[in-house]
């Protein structure tokens, strides 16, 4: 009785789930566990609980929920990134019949939980927090077009990076590489509980990136400020719809096969099974109907971001708008008719792939059109070389020669010799990172003043920049000549020796990124530190052109005292020129909507929910999927969810900016 | 006490003098449409699986041995005409007759749980002659497919219920206008779902 009780009450988890034999995950349980005892600690110790539930958890504010996203973002980037370099360092010293020092079993899942945490929990993140944050202020919005929704979206995100967070140390993460094709992530294959914590992780957080994403069109849609019409908007913000309608019309297949995937798991159903008629290739096709569109939701608002940037530091209008704006929803549309690019090798037929390596191929041109667009609004300018503009010109390399070995990636007879080699590996980290990341500081390093009101230490991000620049090329040009050379990837030993001193080189590559994240944490405290004297008041430190440099750094809750009216493109700028002079009396009341904690609770009933199915604890799965609906029901109750800010408070807020503004002048 | 930057007629215009309010719940019409959207694509991949998948009965059952075509167009009958109903609800909302709005909605949900209880007997039916979702890649979507839409089903039914006590403690405010105007764009989204699945599921399945 007393065991089946147990069973009952902890489903499949037993103290051998927990990874005590394994002395690299306890060591790095201990690790986490002080640093988390710390961090709570000091949150206590500082009385700090009170003030980040209210203004942060339960805040609808885009502005802190777009500050928040990117703090998960760094938090995983950690993560993921230590995974990089242990499979890194495992790969240089597995030679001569060493196996190195981490076994099959912990390699495999280091493997995929890197791919996972990199793109769902890193980049998505980012990504989305730079949208949430810039995109309102950018069309003179208050905020977006659902507020609680966006606040229950981050917190579903958290969940998932939370749900990946505890695989690692009660159980383990799938073994199956990030996509968990089956039939290796099928019941038979992957028994026990590392692709359940995957599906669980992803679908908790899907929800929150699908829900994001309507919001967001929503909010570009509809709240615009008067005068801005489709063609008058930021490219940034272009790109975030292009985006968005990308995260709505994509995500939602994820959804479908891992519910299908969990089917298989779960009931026995024979989706992607081998015998009763099953179709492991439907999985590999559904799959990446969303998975390419994906590569493109990430790089997207990117591009949106070296365009802002370019034009900035140049001091000169975007070249080209209109064709920026095309090449943007053309890649948004080819996006969806490459996927099969990914398995040519399938044996889908000459025909079919050609089909598919023809319209890869075309995205170059959209892709180049944008190239050539930024080196035109440089050409003739009076280029910054400040931080955003070096990262500019780095991706602008760096990416060329990524987007260039893609397109040897797309003709099917190449990709047959290159096809999970190497060189594939070599070919994404370089898109991605030469654009994903390298845009991303470009945009923290842009819109950090507009966040806290402070630059960033010019000093530090360049030693970021250069270890982060040098090291991508240390770490990947290898990998494009062992891919070249017939290496696959997902290896764990090798035999021939003559490959060794590649795979040392990009482990010193690595390191040299370690470098760039540390030089990159050290100057977020440096500027921390140093912040009265890199502070800016004018709210406009970089000359902008687009509105959200005309409210104050940081931005009030209400972002701006009054709507903006749209004359032109680049709105702040031609503000700037018409003689555009601060209002300072006429305020009116502003509506804005309430903080709740609902978001919070229901994020942390997915999570019990998640738990409970990957461990087979049926009760506490019921039970929380009944808290979670009954919650969202009781949510619908509360009609009263917004509030009015009294024109006097607003007075008082313009009013000390006013005041500042005069003792800078 | 206007802006400083409007003085003339001639001075370009900066900002709005009056507050401008984006009326409230503005967006809920695009978002929820957004959200039918994303929802119809969970649909197409189930549509697709099942278009994949649907002629692999393993040796098992196929559709002509299980599926009874005359309690399917009753089903099918359930199903249209709770979607009339709640169509009727909606004329009655727009006239301001709580009663018989909610009169409506009560009829809609007899209607939709008649359907599922006929779905509900039909899958019992099928499980219990072997023909279990394990049995054939053909059976595992066809379950899928159209129990996902049995699930919507039930849940447009809790809603409505959960907007009945709205409308009863509330009355046919703004808000619930609006909330009463989502749910009947995602019922007669179930309906159109449904055809589809009547066409491409039952009748075709019987022809292959």
């Amino acid at each position: 009785m007393p065991e089946t009780l147990t069973k009952f009450i902890f489903g499949r988890l037993t103290l051998d789930s927990l990874p005590l034999h394994e002395p690299i995950v306890v060591g790095t349980f201990i690790v986490v566990a002080l640093g988390g005892v710390a961090v709570l600690g000091a949150i206590t110790y500082f009385k700090l609980w009170g003030y980040l539930w209210r203004e942060w958890f339960t805040s609808v504010d885009h502005k802190k929920i777009g500050i928040m996203y990117m703090a998960l973002g760094l938090v995983m980037l950690l993560r993921g990134f230590s995974d990089a370099i242990m499979m890194r360092l495992q790969q240089a010293i597995a030679f001569n019949g060493s196996e190195g020092y981490l076994n099959a079993h912990h390699y495999d899942q280091i493997f995929t939980a890197h791919g996972v945490i990199m793109i769902f929990f890193v980049a998505m993140p980012f990504v989305t927090g730079l949208m949430n944050f810039v995109v309102p202020l950018q069309i003179g919005a208050r905020d977006v077009s659902f507020p609680f929704l966006n606040n229950f979206s981050f917190w579903m995100t958290v969940g998932g990076a939370i749900l990946v967070m505890a695989s690692l140390f009660v159980g383990e993460f799938a073994r199956t590489g990030w996509l968990a094709y089956p039939p290796l992530s099928g019941i038979n294959y992957s028994p026990d509980v590392g692709v359940d914590y995957y599906i669980w992780a992803l679908q908790v957080a899907g929800v929150g990136t699908t829900l994001s994403g309507i919001n967001l069109i929503c909010t570009i849609i509809k709240m615009r400020a008067p005068g801005m019409t489709m063609m008058r908007m930021p490219i940034f913000t272009w790109t975030s719809l292009c985006t968005n309608v990308l995260i709505v019309a994509s995500f939602p297949v994820l959804t479908a096969v891992l519910t299908l995937l969990a089917l298989d798991r779960y009931v026995g159903t024979n989706f992607f099974t081998n015998d009763f008629g099953g179709n492991p290739m439907m999985y590999v096709n559904l799959i990446w109907i969303w998975g390419h569109p994906e590569v493109y939701i990430l790089i997207l608002p990117l591009f949106g971001v070296f365009s802002e940037v370019t034009s900035t530091f140049s001091g000169k209008r975007l070249f080209g708008y209109t064709s920026m704006v095309y090449a943007t929803v053309v890649i948004t549309i080819l996006s969806y008719l490459v996927w099969l690019h990914h398995f040519f090798t399938m044996g889908s037929g000459a025909s079919v792939n050609s089909f598919f390596g023809i319209t890869t191929m075309i995205i170059s041109i959209p892709t180049g059109a944008k190239i050539f667009n930024w080196l035109f609004t440089m050409y003739r300018g009076r280029i910054r070389f400040e931080l955003p503009m070096m990262w500019t010109v780095a991706f602008m390399l760096t990416f060329t020669v990524g987007g260039m070995t893609g397109v040897l990636l797309a003709v099917p007879p190449a990709d047959f010799v290159l096809h999970n080699s190497l060189f594939l590996i070599a070919h994404f980290h370089n898109v991605i990172i030469g654009g994903v990341l390298f845009g991303l500081f470009a945009g923290i390093a842009y819109w950090w003043p507009k966040a806290f009101g402070f630059k960033l230490d010019p000093f530090w991000g360049k030693v970021s920049f250069w270890c982060w620049v040098l090291g991508f090329w240390f770490a990947f040009m290898p990998l494009y000549i062992l891919g070249l050379m017939g290496v696959t990837r997902r290896m764990r030993v090798f035999d021939d020796p003559s490959l060794q001193i590649w795979f040392v080189i990009a482990a010193f590559g690595a390191v040299l990124i370690a470098c760039g994240i540390a030089a990159f944490l050290v100057q977020i405290f440096v500027s921390i530190r140093k912040r009265a004297e890199l502070v800016d008041v004018t709210g406009d430190p970089w000359d902008g052109r687009t509105l959200e440099w005309s409210t104050s750094s940081p931005p009030p809750a209400y972002n701006f005292a009054f709507t903006p009216v749209i004359r032109d493109n680049d709105a702040w700028w031609d503000m700037k020129k018409a003689g555009y002079r601060r209002p300072l009396s006429g305020f009116k009341p502003i509506h804005m909507p309430s903080n709740t904690g609902t978001g919070v609770i229901l994020a942390v009933f997915s999570v019990a929910l998640g738990f409970g199915l990957i461990w087979y604890m049926w009760w506490l799965a019921a039970l929380s999927f009944v808290c979670l609906i009954a919650t969202a029901i009781g949510h619908t109750f509360n009609y009263h969810r917004d509030f009015d800010v009294p024109a006097a408070e607003v007075a008082q807020t313009e009013e000390a900016r006013t005041t500042l503004l005069a003792a800078q002048s | 006490m206007a802006s400083t930057a409007i003085t003339a007629d001639t001075a370009p215009v900066f900002h709005l003098e009056e507050e401008h309010a984006h009326a409230e719940g503005g967006s809920t019409m695009l978002g929820f449409w957004l959200y039918l959207m994303s929802d119809c694509l969970i649909f197409a991949m189930l549509f697709a699986a099942f278009g994949v998948l649907g002629g692999n009965y393993a040796a098992g059952p196929a559709p002509k041995d299980l599926f009874d075509l005359g309690l399917v167009a009753v089903n099918t009958t359930m199903l249209l005409l709770s979607s009339i109903t709640y169509g009727f609800a909606m004329l009655t909302m727009d006239k301001g007759r709580i009663g018989a709005t909610q009169a409506w909605l009560v009829v809609t949900i007899l209607f939709g749980l008649a359907f599922l209880s006929i779905e509900l007997y039909e899958f019992a039916h099928m499980i219990h002659e072997g023909a279990t979702p394990q049995r054939s890649a053909f059976l595992s979507s066809f379950f899928t497919l159209v129990g996902t839409h049995g699930l919507h089903v039930t849940f447009g039914i809790v809603w409505m219920v959960t907007l009945m006590v709205q409308v009863a403690r509330h009355g046919l405010i703004e808000a619930n206008r609006r909330r009463l105007m989502c749910l009947s764009m995602f019922w007669h989204f179930l309906d159109v779902v449904w055809i589809g699945v009547f066409t491409f599921v039952y009748l075709m399945g019987m022809l292959r």
